[in-house]
Protein backbone atom coordinates (compact mmCIF):
# COMPACT_ATOMS: atom_id res chain seq x y z
CA UNK A 1 0.00 0.00 0.00
CA UNK A 2 2.53 2.51 1.15
CA UNK A 3 4.87 1.73 -1.27
CA UNK A 4 2.69 2.53 -4.48
CA UNK A 5 1.98 6.10 -2.64
CA UNK A 6 5.76 6.67 -3.35
CA UNK A 7 6.00 5.12 -6.67
CA UNK A 8 3.40 4.34 -9.13
CA UNK A 9 3.10 1.30 -11.23
CA UNK A 10 3.04 3.32 -13.94
CA UNK A 11 6.38 4.31 -12.81
CA UNK A 12 7.39 0.67 -12.01
CA UNK A 13 6.32 -0.25 -15.77
CA UNK A 14 8.23 2.13 -17.53
CA UNK A 15 11.27 1.48 -15.35
CA UNK A 16 11.12 -2.05 -16.60
CA UNK A 17 10.54 -1.14 -19.94
CA UNK A 18 13.84 0.61 -19.72
CA UNK A 19 15.80 -2.27 -18.09
CA UNK A 20 14.41 -4.86 -20.54
CA UNK A 21 15.52 -2.51 -23.43
CA UNK A 22 19.45 -2.57 -21.75
CA UNK A 23 19.38 -5.51 -19.90
CA UNK A 24 21.20 -8.39 -22.24
CA UNK A 25 18.87 -10.93 -23.85
CA UNK A 26 19.95 -14.94 -22.14
CA UNK A 27 21.51 -16.66 -24.77
CA UNK A 28 19.08 -19.43 -25.21
CA UNK A 29 21.00 -20.89 -28.46
CA UNK A 30 23.95 -20.91 -27.28
CA UNK A 31 23.23 -22.04 -23.78
CA UNK A 32 21.58 -25.31 -25.54
CA UNK A 33 24.03 -25.90 -27.35
CA UNK A 34 26.76 -26.23 -24.68
CA UNK A 35 23.99 -28.19 -22.81
CA UNK A 36 24.19 -30.99 -25.16
CA UNK A 37 27.44 -30.90 -25.62
CA UNK A 38 28.31 -31.64 -21.95
CA UNK A 39 25.52 -33.83 -20.96
CA UNK A 40 25.77 -35.67 -24.07
CA UNK A 41 29.48 -35.89 -23.49
CA UNK A 42 29.05 -36.89 -19.94
CA UNK A 43 26.12 -39.52 -20.60
CA UNK A 44 28.64 -41.07 -23.60
CA UNK A 45 31.50 -41.45 -20.79
CA UNK A 46 28.48 -43.06 -18.21
CA UNK A 47 27.46 -45.37 -21.68
CA UNK A 48 31.47 -46.84 -22.27
CA UNK A 49 31.37 -47.13 -18.01
CA UNK A 50 28.57 -49.19 -18.25
CA UNK A 51 29.79 -51.34 -21.38
CA UNK A 52 32.65 -52.12 -19.66
CA UNK A 53 30.88 -53.58 -16.73
CA UNK A 54 28.83 -55.68 -18.35
CA UNK A 55 31.74 -56.57 -20.73
CA UNK A 56 33.31 -57.43 -17.04
CA UNK A 57 29.96 -59.62 -16.43
CA UNK A 58 27.93 -57.66 -14.58
CA UNK A 59 24.22 -57.92 -15.60
CA UNK A 60 22.78 -54.96 -16.79
CA UNK A 61 21.26 -53.87 -13.34
CA UNK A 62 24.33 -54.20 -11.25
CA UNK A 63 25.82 -52.56 -14.48
CA UNK A 64 23.66 -49.52 -13.93
CA UNK A 65 24.38 -49.48 -9.96
CA UNK A 66 28.03 -49.51 -10.67
CA UNK A 67 27.93 -46.92 -13.45
CA UNK A 68 26.02 -44.47 -11.10
CA UNK A 69 28.69 -44.80 -8.81
CA UNK A 70 31.48 -44.30 -10.58
CA UNK A 71 29.90 -40.91 -12.36
CA UNK A 72 28.87 -40.01 -8.66
CA UNK A 73 32.42 -40.53 -7.45
CA UNK A 74 34.33 -38.88 -10.08
CA UNK A 75 31.78 -35.88 -9.70
CA UNK A 76 32.41 -36.06 -5.93
CA UNK A 77 36.23 -36.13 -6.68
CA UNK A 78 35.58 -33.01 -9.07
CA UNK A 79 33.79 -31.17 -7.07
CA UNK A 80 36.17 -32.01 -4.56
CA UNK A 81 39.56 -30.44 -6.61
CA UNK A 82 37.40 -27.89 -7.46
CA UNK A 83 36.56 -28.35 -11.10
CA UNK A 84 33.08 -29.57 -11.32
CA UNK A 85 31.69 -26.39 -10.98
CA UNK A 86 33.75 -24.79 -14.04
CA UNK A 87 32.10 -27.51 -15.88
CA UNK A 88 28.40 -26.88 -14.89
CA UNK A 89 29.22 -23.13 -15.12
CA UNK A 90 30.22 -23.73 -19.11
CA UNK A 91 27.73 -26.41 -20.04
CA UNK A 92 24.47 -25.40 -17.82
CA UNK A 93 21.63 -27.71 -17.79
CA UNK A 94 24.40 -30.23 -19.47
CA UNK A 95 25.84 -30.46 -16.17
CA UNK A 96 23.59 -29.62 -13.91
CA UNK A 97 20.96 -32.79 -14.82
CA UNK A 98 22.86 -35.50 -15.10
CA UNK A 99 23.25 -37.93 -11.88
CA UNK A 100 26.76 -36.15 -11.61
CA UNK A 101 24.99 -32.19 -10.86
CA UNK A 102 23.30 -34.33 -8.21
CA UNK A 103 26.39 -35.55 -6.87
CA UNK A 104 27.89 -32.08 -7.06
CA UNK A 105 25.12 -30.27 -5.23
CA UNK A 106 25.34 -32.69 -2.16
CA UNK A 107 29.37 -32.39 -2.14
CA UNK A 108 29.60 -28.47 -2.38
CA UNK A 109 27.37 -28.27 0.26
CA UNK A 110 29.12 -30.68 2.33
CA UNK A 111 32.41 -28.77 2.09
CA UNK A 112 30.81 -25.50 2.44
CA UNK A 113 29.24 -26.03 5.54
CA UNK A 114 32.24 -28.15 6.89
CA UNK A 115 33.26 -25.12 9.04
CA UNK A 116 29.77 -24.82 11.18
CA UNK A 117 30.62 -28.58 12.23
CA UNK A 118 29.62 -31.61 11.57
CA UNK A 119 26.03 -31.94 12.96
CA UNK A 120 24.67 -28.31 12.27
CA UNK A 121 26.78 -27.79 9.27
CA UNK A 122 26.97 -30.75 6.77
CA UNK A 123 24.30 -32.95 8.57
CA UNK A 124 22.16 -30.51 8.04
CA UNK A 125 22.72 -28.81 5.57
CA UNK A 126 24.09 -31.16 3.09
CA UNK A 127 20.91 -31.10 1.07
CA UNK A 128 20.35 -27.69 1.37
CA UNK A 129 20.48 -28.23 -2.96
CA UNK A 130 19.66 -31.65 -3.42
CA UNK A 131 16.75 -31.80 -0.54
CA UNK A 132 14.27 -29.97 -2.90
CA UNK A 133 15.30 -31.86 -5.78
CA UNK A 134 14.38 -35.10 -3.94
CA UNK A 135 11.11 -34.08 -2.14
CA UNK A 136 9.66 -33.04 -5.52
CA UNK A 137 10.91 -36.20 -7.45
CA UNK A 138 9.28 -38.31 -4.83
CA UNK A 139 6.20 -36.53 -4.35
CA UNK A 140 5.71 -36.38 -8.85
CA UNK A 141 6.64 -39.92 -8.48
CA UNK A 142 4.04 -40.38 -6.12
CA UNK A 143 1.12 -38.51 -7.99
CA UNK A 144 2.08 -40.05 -11.27
CA UNK A 145 1.67 -43.41 -9.19
CA UNK A 146 -1.86 -42.66 -8.04
CA UNK A 147 -2.35 -41.84 -11.56
CA UNK A 148 -1.12 -45.00 -12.83
CA UNK A 149 -2.62 -46.69 -10.28
CA UNK A 150 -6.41 -45.35 -11.17
CA UNK A 151 -6.59 -44.87 -14.87
CA UNK A 152 -4.70 -48.31 -16.26
CA UNK B 1 13.63 26.11 10.32
CA UNK B 2 15.94 24.69 8.29
CA UNK B 3 19.36 22.81 9.76
CA UNK B 4 22.75 24.93 9.73
CA UNK B 5 24.71 22.80 7.77
CA UNK B 6 22.40 21.44 5.23
CA UNK B 7 21.71 22.64 1.70
CA UNK B 8 18.51 21.33 0.29
CA UNK B 9 16.42 18.38 0.53
CA UNK B 10 19.31 15.70 0.99
CA UNK B 11 22.37 17.36 1.09
CA UNK B 12 24.81 18.37 4.34
CA UNK B 13 27.43 20.78 3.45
CA UNK B 14 30.65 20.85 6.23
CA UNK B 15 32.03 23.78 7.31
CA UNK B 16 35.35 22.53 8.03
CA UNK B 17 35.53 19.62 5.85
CA UNK B 18 36.89 16.61 7.39
CA UNK B 19 40.17 16.01 5.61
CA UNK B 20 41.17 12.09 4.65
CA UNK B 21 44.75 11.64 6.46
CA UNK B 22 45.26 8.29 4.84
CA UNK B 23 43.35 5.80 3.58
CA UNK B 24 44.30 1.52 2.83
CA UNK B 25 42.95 -1.19 0.89
CA UNK B 26 43.62 -4.92 1.22
CA UNK B 27 42.10 -6.77 -2.12
CA UNK B 28 42.07 -10.33 -3.31
CA UNK B 29 44.08 -11.63 -6.12
CA UNK B 30 41.22 -11.69 -8.69
CA UNK B 31 41.14 -8.05 -7.76
CA UNK B 32 44.96 -7.42 -7.83
CA UNK B 33 45.09 -9.43 -11.26
CA UNK B 34 42.64 -6.39 -12.37
CA UNK B 35 43.69 -3.13 -13.98
CA UNK B 36 43.59 -0.96 -10.55
CA UNK B 37 45.36 -3.93 -8.77
CA UNK B 38 48.77 -1.80 -8.67
CA UNK B 39 46.41 0.93 -6.77
CA UNK B 40 45.66 -1.66 -3.46
CA UNK B 41 48.09 -1.74 -0.42
CA UNK B 42 48.20 -5.79 -0.40
CA UNK B 43 46.72 -8.29 -2.66
CA UNK B 44 46.24 -11.79 -0.22
CA UNK B 45 46.43 -14.30 -2.81
CA UNK B 46 44.97 -17.13 0.04
CA UNK B 47 41.12 -17.10 -0.07
CA UNK B 48 41.68 -18.12 3.68
CA UNK B 49 43.99 -15.49 3.88
CA UNK B 50 45.71 -18.51 7.15
CA UNK B 51 42.44 -18.29 8.58
CA UNK B 52 40.45 -21.52 9.14
CA UNK B 53 37.17 -19.67 7.65
CA UNK B 54 36.65 -17.11 4.76
CA UNK B 55 34.30 -15.43 7.38
CA UNK B 56 37.81 -15.10 9.89
CA UNK B 57 39.70 -14.34 6.35
CA UNK B 58 37.43 -11.20 5.58
CA UNK B 59 37.62 -10.03 9.39
CA UNK B 60 41.44 -10.16 8.81
CA UNK B 61 41.17 -8.36 5.94
CA UNK B 62 39.25 -5.38 7.60
CA UNK B 63 41.87 -5.50 10.24
CA UNK B 64 44.84 -5.31 8.02
CA UNK B 65 43.23 -2.37 6.05
CA UNK B 66 42.48 -0.43 9.41
CA UNK B 67 46.00 -0.55 10.80
CA UNK B 68 47.46 0.36 7.84
CA UNK B 69 45.63 3.34 7.29
CA UNK B 70 46.24 3.93 10.64
CA UNK B 71 50.11 2.88 10.30
CA UNK B 72 50.28 5.57 7.09
CA UNK B 73 48.99 8.51 9.64
CA UNK B 74 51.06 7.50 12.38
CA UNK B 75 48.58 6.93 14.71
CA UNK B 76 47.89 4.74 17.05
CA UNK B 77 44.04 3.05 17.70
CA UNK B 78 44.13 5.38 21.11
CA UNK B 79 43.88 8.53 18.79
CA UNK B 80 40.59 7.60 16.76
CA UNK B 81 38.01 8.98 18.75
CA UNK B 82 35.09 6.65 16.49
CA UNK B 83 35.26 3.16 14.67
CA UNK B 84 32.28 3.12 12.02
CA UNK B 85 32.29 0.38 10.42
CA UNK B 86 29.80 -2.18 8.43
CA UNK B 87 29.71 -5.33 6.18
CA UNK B 88 27.73 -7.60 4.40
CA UNK B 89 27.60 -10.77 6.78
CA UNK B 90 24.70 -11.32 9.09
CA UNK B 91 25.00 -8.68 11.83
CA UNK B 92 27.66 -7.24 10.22
CA UNK B 93 30.27 -9.59 12.33
CA UNK B 94 33.50 -8.58 10.47
CA UNK B 95 32.80 -5.15 11.38
CA UNK B 96 31.68 -6.14 14.86
CA UNK B 97 34.91 -8.85 15.51
CA UNK B 98 37.27 -6.28 14.04
CA UNK B 99 35.92 -3.82 16.76
CA UNK B 100 36.32 -6.16 19.06
CA UNK B 101 40.17 -6.39 18.59
CA UNK B 102 40.51 -2.40 18.23
CA UNK B 103 38.31 -1.66 21.10
CA UNK B 104 38.25 1.39 19.35
CA UNK B 105 34.35 2.87 20.66
CA UNK B 106 32.62 1.38 17.67
CA UNK B 107 29.10 2.11 15.73
CA UNK B 108 28.64 -0.60 13.46
CA UNK B 109 26.71 0.44 10.02
CA UNK B 110 24.50 -1.30 7.35
CA UNK B 111 24.11 0.05 4.19
CA UNK B 112 25.10 -2.91 1.97
CA UNK B 113 27.46 -2.07 -0.52
CA UNK B 114 27.10 1.66 0.21
CA UNK B 115 28.43 1.52 3.38
CA UNK B 116 31.93 2.85 2.77
CA UNK B 117 30.15 5.91 1.42
CA UNK B 118 27.09 5.71 4.41
CA UNK B 119 30.46 6.10 6.75
CA UNK B 120 32.28 8.25 5.06
CA UNK B 121 28.89 11.01 5.18
CA UNK B 122 28.50 9.94 9.27
CA UNK B 123 32.75 10.22 9.47
CA UNK B 124 32.32 13.53 8.24
CA UNK B 125 29.39 14.47 10.09
CA UNK B 126 30.84 13.24 13.51
CA UNK B 127 34.06 15.51 12.82
CA UNK B 128 32.79 18.47 11.72
CA UNK B 129 29.43 18.14 14.36
CA UNK B 130 32.73 18.89 17.01
CA UNK B 131 32.25 15.04 18.35
CA UNK B 132 35.17 13.92 16.90
CA UNK B 133 38.94 14.38 16.50
CA UNK B 134 39.61 11.36 14.63
CA UNK B 135 37.25 8.94 12.71
CA UNK B 136 38.41 5.69 11.30
CA UNK B 137 36.35 3.92 8.71
CA UNK B 138 36.49 0.43 7.24
CA UNK B 139 33.98 -1.79 5.46
CA UNK B 140 34.86 -5.27 3.62
CA UNK B 141 33.39 -7.79 1.41
CA UNK B 142 34.51 -11.40 0.64
CA UNK B 143 33.38 -13.09 -2.56
CA UNK B 144 33.21 -16.96 -0.39
CA UNK B 145 31.34 -15.62 2.78
CA UNK B 146 28.61 -13.30 0.49
CA UNK B 147 28.23 -16.11 -1.83
CA UNK B 148 27.58 -18.56 0.94
CA UNK B 149 25.28 -16.44 2.40
CA UNK B 150 23.14 -14.79 -0.23
CA UNK B 151 23.47 -17.44 -3.02
CA UNK B 152 24.80 -20.99 -3.13
CA UNK B 153 27.62 -23.12 -2.09
CA UNK B 154 30.67 -22.12 -3.87
CA UNK B 155 31.62 -25.78 -5.86
CA UNK B 156 28.14 -25.38 -6.61
CA UNK B 157 28.23 -25.77 -10.67
CA UNK B 158 25.67 -23.44 -12.27
CA UNK B 159 25.52 -20.44 -14.88
CA UNK B 160 25.23 -17.03 -13.94
CA UNK B 161 22.99 -14.81 -16.01
CA UNK B 162 25.00 -11.97 -17.78
CA UNK B 163 23.76 -9.58 -15.57
CA UNK B 164 25.31 -11.00 -12.17
CA UNK B 165 28.03 -9.36 -10.34
CA UNK B 166 30.83 -10.66 -8.89
CA UNK B 167 31.26 -9.76 -4.99
CA UNK B 168 34.42 -8.26 -4.34
CA UNK B 169 37.16 -9.73 -1.72
CA UNK B 170 38.67 -7.05 -0.07
CA UNK B 171 38.38 -4.14 2.10
CA UNK B 172 39.19 -0.83 2.78
CA UNK B 173 39.68 1.77 5.66
CA UNK B 174 39.91 5.71 5.25
CA UNK B 175 41.13 7.47 8.37
CA UNK B 176 39.13 11.04 8.69
CA UNK B 177 40.61 13.87 10.82
CA UNK B 178 39.35 17.61 11.61
CA UNK B 179 42.65 18.41 10.45
CA UNK B 180 46.00 17.82 7.99
CA UNK B 181 47.09 17.18 5.16
CA UNK B 182 44.93 14.87 2.17
CA UNK B 183 41.73 15.36 -0.06
CA UNK B 184 38.53 16.99 2.32
CA UNK B 185 35.22 15.99 2.05
CA UNK B 186 33.07 19.10 1.40
CA UNK B 187 29.35 17.95 0.94
CA UNK B 188 27.42 14.42 1.33
CA UNK B 189 24.11 13.75 -0.16
CA UNK B 190 22.17 11.02 1.79
CA UNK B 191 20.21 9.14 -0.32
CA UNK B 192 16.35 7.78 0.05
CA UNK B 193 15.63 4.07 -0.23
CA UNK B 194 14.16 3.66 -4.01
CA UNK B 195 12.51 0.64 -5.17
CA UNK B 196 11.38 0.78 -8.89
CA UNK B 197 9.79 -2.98 -8.32
CA UNK B 198 12.71 -5.21 -9.64
CA UNK B 199 12.94 -8.61 -8.13
CA UNK B 200 15.16 -10.13 -10.03
CA UNK B 201 18.24 -10.78 -7.56
CA UNK B 202 21.19 -11.95 -10.22
CA UNK B 203 20.43 -8.07 -11.47
CA UNK B 204 21.36 -5.80 -8.29
CA UNK B 205 22.56 -3.05 -10.82
CA UNK B 206 18.85 -2.53 -12.43
CA UNK B 207 17.40 -2.36 -8.65
CA UNK B 208 20.08 0.42 -7.54
CA UNK B 209 20.66 2.44 -10.19
CA UNK B 210 17.00 4.45 -9.76
CA UNK B 211 18.56 5.43 -6.05
CA UNK B 212 21.84 6.19 -7.68
CA UNK B 213 20.08 8.41 -10.51
CA UNK B 214 17.98 9.81 -8.09
CA UNK B 215 20.82 11.13 -5.36
CA UNK B 216 23.05 12.61 -8.38
CA UNK B 217 19.59 14.57 -9.60
CA UNK B 218 19.07 15.67 -5.75
CA UNK B 219 23.00 16.39 -5.08
CA UNK B 220 22.63 18.64 -8.46
CA UNK B 221 19.55 20.26 -7.65
CA UNK B 222 20.81 20.73 -4.12
CA UNK B 223 24.09 22.26 -4.62
CA UNK B 224 23.04 24.38 -7.97
CA UNK B 225 25.65 22.39 -9.20
CA UNK B 226 26.19 20.99 -12.76
CA UNK B 227 28.10 17.56 -13.67
CA UNK B 228 31.14 19.97 -15.19
CA UNK B 229 31.85 20.66 -11.55
CA UNK B 230 33.32 17.43 -10.45
CA UNK B 231 35.92 15.72 -12.90
CA UNK B 232 34.83 12.48 -12.08
CA UNK B 233 30.96 11.24 -11.16
CA UNK B 234 31.58 7.74 -9.70
CA UNK B 235 28.82 4.97 -8.76
CA UNK B 236 29.78 2.68 -6.10
CA UNK B 237 28.58 -0.91 -7.83
CA UNK B 238 25.68 -0.72 -10.41
CA UNK B 239 28.44 -2.87 -12.96
CA UNK B 240 28.17 -2.13 -16.56
CA UNK B 241 24.38 -2.46 -17.10
CA UNK B 242 22.85 -0.35 -14.08
CA UNK B 243 25.43 2.14 -14.99
CA UNK B 244 23.76 2.64 -17.92
CA UNK B 245 20.69 2.72 -16.68
CA UNK B 246 21.82 5.28 -14.47
CA UNK B 247 23.07 7.51 -16.86
CA UNK B 248 19.65 7.25 -18.71
CA UNK B 249 17.56 7.97 -15.79
CA UNK B 250 19.73 11.24 -14.53
CA UNK B 251 19.58 12.35 -18.36
CA UNK B 252 15.67 11.86 -17.97
CA UNK B 253 16.40 14.12 -15.16
CA UNK B 254 17.63 16.84 -17.27
CA UNK B 255 21.55 16.30 -16.97
CA UNK B 256 24.58 14.91 -18.74
CA UNK B 257 26.84 12.94 -17.34
CA UNK B 258 28.36 10.71 -19.63
CA UNK B 259 31.82 12.15 -20.52
CA UNK B 260 32.37 11.44 -16.54
CA UNK B 261 30.74 8.98 -15.27
CA UNK B 262 32.30 5.65 -14.22
CA UNK B 263 31.49 2.95 -12.15
CA UNK B 264 33.50 1.08 -9.49
CA UNK B 265 32.28 -2.25 -10.34
CA UNK B 266 33.17 -1.53 -13.55
CA UNK B 267 36.62 -0.24 -13.33
CA UNK B 268 37.70 -3.11 -11.27
CA UNK B 269 37.89 -6.22 -13.64
CA UNK B 270 38.63 -6.65 -17.05
CA UNK B 271 36.39 -8.11 -19.51
CA UNK B 272 38.75 -11.65 -19.63
CA UNK B 273 37.99 -12.18 -15.87
CA UNK B 274 34.59 -13.79 -16.36
CA UNK B 275 32.72 -11.64 -13.89
CA UNK B 276 29.67 -10.99 -16.14
CA UNK B 277 28.23 -7.32 -15.44
CA UNK B 278 31.05 -6.10 -12.82
CA UNK B 279 31.98 -5.89 -9.10
CA UNK B 280 29.91 -5.35 -6.24
CA UNK B 281 30.13 -5.89 -2.34
CA UNK B 282 31.09 -3.34 0.26
CA UNK B 283 34.56 -3.94 -0.84
CA UNK B 284 33.95 -2.76 -4.10
CA UNK B 285 33.45 1.21 -3.33
CA UNK B 286 35.96 0.61 -0.49
CA UNK B 287 39.13 -0.69 -2.16
CA UNK B 288 38.10 1.37 -5.02
CA UNK B 289 38.00 4.76 -3.67
CA UNK B 290 40.94 3.78 -0.55
CA UNK B 291 42.73 2.66 -3.24
CA UNK B 292 42.35 3.92 -6.91
CA UNK B 293 40.60 6.97 -6.45
CA UNK B 294 43.03 8.37 -3.61
CA UNK B 295 45.93 7.69 -6.15
CA UNK B 296 44.30 9.77 -8.98
CA UNK B 297 43.30 12.89 -6.40
CA UNK B 298 47.48 12.63 -5.17
CA UNK B 299 48.88 12.49 -8.84
CA UNK B 300 46.52 15.46 -9.87
CA UNK B 301 44.12 13.50 -12.18
CA UNK B 302 41.45 14.18 -10.84
CA UNK B 303 40.82 17.70 -8.58
CA UNK B 304 37.44 17.02 -7.71
CA UNK B 305 34.98 13.82 -7.92
CA UNK B 306 31.42 12.94 -6.22
CA UNK B 307 31.31 9.18 -5.10
CA UNK B 308 27.96 7.53 -4.67
CA UNK B 309 28.40 4.33 -2.73
CA UNK B 310 25.44 1.85 -3.72
CA UNK B 311 23.49 -0.57 -1.97
CA UNK B 312 20.43 -3.14 -2.30
CA UNK B 313 18.68 -4.00 1.08
CA UNK B 314 17.44 -7.04 0.11
CA UNK B 315 18.03 -10.28 2.07
CA UNK B 316 17.72 -13.98 1.31
CA UNK B 317 14.48 -14.44 2.98
CA UNK B 318 13.03 -11.16 1.50
CA UNK B 319 14.19 -12.32 -2.16
CA UNK B 320 12.31 -15.75 -1.39
CA UNK B 321 9.79 -14.19 -0.02
CA UNK B 322 8.90 -12.60 -3.05
CA UNK B 323 9.38 -9.47 -1.78
CA UNK B 324 11.17 -6.68 -4.84
CA UNK B 325 14.39 -5.23 -4.15
CA UNK B 326 15.25 -1.67 -2.35
CA UNK B 327 18.56 0.09 -3.49
CA UNK B 328 20.07 2.94 -2.11
CA UNK B 329 22.52 5.33 -2.63
CA UNK B 330 24.96 7.78 -0.90
CA UNK B 331 27.03 10.15 -2.40
CA UNK B 332 30.31 12.36 -0.91
CA UNK B 333 32.38 14.91 -2.52
CA UNK B 334 35.90 14.52 -2.25
CA UNK B 335 38.16 17.27 -3.14
CA UNK B 336 41.79 18.25 -3.20
CA UNK B 337 42.96 21.37 -2.18
CA UNK B 338 45.75 23.66 -2.72
CA UNK B 339 48.42 23.05 -0.06
CA UNK B 340 46.60 20.17 1.28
Amino acid sequence: MSDSMVISEKQKREYAEIVNQIKPKPRVWCNIFRAFIVGGLICLLGQFILSFFQNRGLNVNEAAAATSATLVFLAAFLTGVGVYDEVSRFGGAGGIVPITGFANSMVSSALEYRAEGLVFGVGSRLFTIAGPVLVWGIVTAWAVGIFYYFFT
Amino acid sequence: MVAPKKNGLQTVWFQNPPVIISTASVAGSREGEGPLGKTFDKIVYDTYYGENTWEKAEKQMMMDAMKKALQKANLQKEDVDFMLAGDLLNQIISAGFSARSMSIPFLGLYGACSTMYEGLALGAMLIDGGFAERVLIATSSHYNTAERQYRFPTELGLQRPMTAQWTVTGAGAALLAREGSGPVITHATIGKVMDMGIGDAQDMGSAMAPAAADTITCHLQDTGRKPDYYDLIITGDLGVFGKKLAEQLVRQNGYEIRDRFADCGVLIYNGSQDVHAGGSGCGCSAVVTCGYLMEQLRTGMYKRFIGIGTGVLLSPCSVQQGETIPGIGHAVVIEMRQGG
